[in-house]
């Protein structure tokens, strides 16, 4: 209480007179000023390379404008229509009108793919009717146009592809995220699971995959890590060579090299065989097994980097003060130790899995269908069928589960413990 | 601010010492007998298989002594004490604990507590938690281990701090915390390697006070490893000195000080001059030595020194006087003046004598502390009790201290 009143005291008397107060402000401005100023550069990289495409990303999955540019006319004829039967023949004219503009400006595909994506199976009937109309003169056009759509397809007579148009015409859209879901929403809009279950079965393999890798990295890096905190200098430097290896060769060469070991005619067969341990060889490369097997590999580097530099600093004399106490060496380890080395491990464990969750090249390569994880499925989406959208809508999932994921484990085991070194 | 702490701390700590000496410190008082209870024969450790690091250790202790390893760094204490403790493995010989060898025990059968220098405290554990470890291995029931813990907590004078975790503690707290873990499931031996070795100079004290306080209250035996020989010879009931592997001497403090066995042992504890001379013949326990310029000297005879060798004399500091004092002496050698240092409770004077070498000595800082101009010739005096004189050992040892 004392000590209280003797602070105040002097804080009172070392009080800044304002001039003095003026000028400490100025500074800090300056040296905020001349802090910003060193990473400005890195500030203006990163909102570029990341946080731009990030938030287009986010952006594009909800965001899309394509049939609402191509056919603007129609969408304003349809908005009344009421979702039951043929729509009136205003709006089947307006659509032939403007079908036949996209057919000659060479823009009738996309229309086609757009609402594909919304009723599968419509692509080849707004190709061939868009062919039809093409031929047709515009006077002939306004006045039969209705016909002449109904003629060209049957499907024209349905309100099914109505109503695809009309879902794909909307410009800001969940159905993406629905879809990366498996959910689609009824004309009613209540919100129900689709037929095909993909999406969501991929995002469970994935971090299945992402989990099963992340055991094995544990299981082989933590002995080889404290093994070489416990080794001199020297040797833990000639093994650390070891462990960088893989960082050195292009991860390109390291898959192929997986390749030449799995294949059906490869080394592993291949000394199976010549063992007569087996006749037939067996089926490794693309398939789960030989995504897993790689992508340990590659990312045992990951795991072993953090709980090496964390184990190297602690000191042997815990482990020798808790057997000098009585413990057997086992018992040590698992009260001592291990709870010593949970920073580098959560660390280590948190790299690998995030880095997993969201690998693509390795499980391209010797994944064949049954590996393909998460982000392979992505890369189809804008590689292969063009629906960027929906691409992205899966790739901002993933991002909020990679998201969701730091939290828990934030909640339960506190980010703080992470160490890399 | 901290220095009221720390006075403040060891108020109190003298307190509870007092308390617990009336309560429970009778259960763990001194056993009495004079037997061996720790004994290393002929002991020898080589970490490369081609070069011995200690080399023929020998030492028997007795049940409730304080013993105390003192050398230069790299001398293999650290060694010795892990070979005991049964961290390294013994090259050749038996290290024995009332007579039965101990050299096959798994350390976490040994029942030796150890203080390390870095504390070692578990850092994700209370410090309650570190001190029930022990006790937990050892099956006791919770309630007894809360008991035993607070027990020791207020030993140590940290009773409120059970629930702290050891980054929360200042460094003489980790300390005692260190001591109370190592003390606490009441080993026979406790092996300290320089356990105050990170502490500032005055909470040293303080500690090197509180584990002597500790050592004669509750009677266990201790191995203790130490750079710093004003710690040692304050502290030990004997102390070994340890050079290249090999015990120069173990003796008690005072022994040490004054009847050092070899130049090396006068030279590493406390300050020493030494004169080069030559030795003319020996008489008894009594060497005639020549110095250059100055005739002969009679000094006390070392082991191993012969009539016509080359020889060192050393007289320390304090035990050399300034013409003209009242003290009596059997010398008197004439020595040109250098420098006089001011060190507040004395003056030291730095002299050179006839062979160049220098020499110096401490003068109480009184009235008597005299004066002089640089270059001028005083004449030193000491008495032949003493003055050692030692077979030179080639190279030359210098002043030291
Ligand atoms: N694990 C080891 N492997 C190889 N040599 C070692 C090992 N530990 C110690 N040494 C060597 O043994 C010698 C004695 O070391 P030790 O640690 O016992 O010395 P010390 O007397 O404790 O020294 P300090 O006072 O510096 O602690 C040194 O030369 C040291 O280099
Ligand atoms: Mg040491």
């Amino acid at each position: 209480m004392a000590e209280a009143t003797t602070n105040l005291r002097t804080h009172a008397a070392k009080r800044l007179a304002p001039e003095d107060a003026r000028n400490a402000a100025r500074e800090v401005r300056a040296r905020r000023l001349r802090a910003f100023l060193f990473v400005a550069p890195l500030l203006v990289f990163v909102m570029f390379a990341f946080v731009a495409p990030i938030a287009s990303m986010l952006f594009r999955s909800a965001y899309n404008p394509t049939v609402a540019n191509l056919v603007p006319a129609s969408l304003v004829a349809i908005a009344d229509w009421d979702g039951e039967g043929r729509p009136s023949d205003d709006v089947l004219g307006q659509f032939a009108i403007d079908l036949k503009r996209l057919a000659n400006d060479r823009t009738s595909g996309q229309l086609a793919e757009e609402i594909n994506r919304f009723l599968p199976g419509t692509s080849s009937v707004v190709k061939s009717t868009a062919r039809t109309l093409r031929r047709v003169d515009d006077g002939t056009l306004a006045q039969t146009g209705p016909a002449l759509l109904l003629d060209a397809n049957d499907a024209w007579a349905e309100p099914g592809i109505w109503r695809a148009l009309q879902e794909a015409g909307k410009v800001y859209t969940t159905s993406y995220y629905l879809t990366a879901l498996d959910l689609e929403m009824t004309r009613d809009g209540s919100i129900q699971q689709r037929d095909t279950q993909i999406y969501l079965k991929l995002y469970g393999k994935t971090l299945w995959m992402a989990l099963i890798i992340t055991v094995l990295t544990l299981i082989l890096g933590y002995p080889l890590a404290f093994h070489m905190a416990q080794s001199s200098t020297s040797r833990a430097n000639f093994l650390m060579v070891f462990v960088l290896l893989p960082f050195w060769t292009s991860l390109l060469v390291r898959t192929t090299s997986w390749i030449a070991l799995l294949q059906t005619n490869g080394v592993v067969n291949s000394t199976l065989i010549a063992l007569g341990l087996t006749q037939d060889p067996f089926e490794l490369l693309y398939t789960q097994f030989s995504t897993i097997i790689a992508m340990t590999h590659i990312l045992l580097p990951f795991m072993v980097l953090p709980l090496y530099s964390v184990m190297r600093g602690i000191d042997p004399s815990y482990m020798r003060a808790a057997m000098s106490m009585g413990s057997r060496p086992i018992p040590a380890f698992l009260k001592i130790y291990l709870p010593m080395s949970l920073p580098g491990l959560s660390a280590g464990a948190l790299l690998v899995f995030i880095i997993s969750v969201g690998y693509y090249i390795t499980p391209a390569l010797v994944g064949g269908t049954d590996g393909q994880m998460i982000s392979n499925i992505i890369a189809f989406h804008m590689q292969q069928s063009n629906n960027w959208e929906l691409a992205a809508a899966l790739g901002s999932l993933l991002l909020f589960l990679i998201i969701a994921l730091y939290w828990l484990y934030d909640r339960f085991i506190g980010a703080g413990n992470i160490k890399l070194g | 601010m901290s220095t009221t702490v720390n006075v403040a701390a060891r108020r109190g700590f003298l307190n509870a010492a007092v308390a617990f000496k009336k309560t429970g410190g009778a259960r763990l008082n001194k056993h009495s007998g004079t037997d061996v209870f720790l004994e290393f024969d002929d002991v020898k450790k080589s970490y490369d298989q081609k070069s011995l690091v200690v080399k023929g250790f020998n030492i028997a202790v007795e049940q409730g002594e304080f013993i105390t390893l003192l050398g230069p760094s790299g001398s293999g204490k650290t060694t010795v004490l892990m070979m005991l403790a049964g961290f390294e493995s013994v090259t050749s010989g038996t290290i024995a604990i009332r007579g039965q060898s101990i050299n096959k025990t798994a350390p976490y059968k040994r029942n030796i507590g150890m203080v390390f220098q870095n504390y070692a405290l578990f850092p994700h554990m209370t410090v309650a938690e570190n001190l029930g470890y022990p006790l937990g291995v050892r099956g006791m029931a919770k309630a007894d281990q809360r008991k035993r813990i607070s027990e020791y907590l207020d030993l140590v004078e940290l009773g409120d701090f059970g629930n702290r975790y050891p980054g929360q503690l200042s460094g003489g707290q980790r300390q005692r915390v260190a001591l109370a873990r190592a003390m606490i499931f009441e080993p026979t031996l406790i092996l300290m390697d320089e356990p105050l070795g990170a502490l500032d100079k005055k909470l040293r004290e303080q500690m090197q006070y509180e584990i002597t306080r500790l050592h004669e209250q509750l009677g266990f035996t201790v191995m203790y490893v130490t750079h710093d020989q004003a710690e040692a010879l304050s502290m030990s009931n004997r102390i070994a000195v340890f050079n290249d592997g090999i015990v120069q001497q173990c003796a008690a403090p005072a022994e040490l000080y004054e009847k050092p066995a070899n130049a090396f042992v006068a030279e590493f504890i406390g300050e020493n001059n030494f004169i080069e001379g030559q030795v003319d013949r020996i008489e008894g326990k009594h060497a005639i030595v020549t110095i250059k310029g100055e005739g002969t000297i009679t000094a006390e005879a070392a082991e191993g020194l012969v009539a016509g060798g080359r020889c060192v004399v050393s007289v320390r500091p304090e035990k050399l006087f300034i013409h003209p004092s009242t003290h009596a002496h059997d010398h008197d050698i004439k020595a040109t003046f250098v420098a006089r240092i001011y060190v507040g409770d004395f003056i030291r004077y730095y002299f050179r004598l006839a062979d160049n070498k220098e020499i110096v000595v401490k003068v109480l800082n009184d009235l008597s502390a005299p004066e002089f101009g640089e270059g001028d010739v005083g004449r030193l005096q000491w008495l032949t009790s003493d003055c050692i004189a030692f077979p030179h050992s080639g190279e030359m040892p210098g002043v030291t201290g």
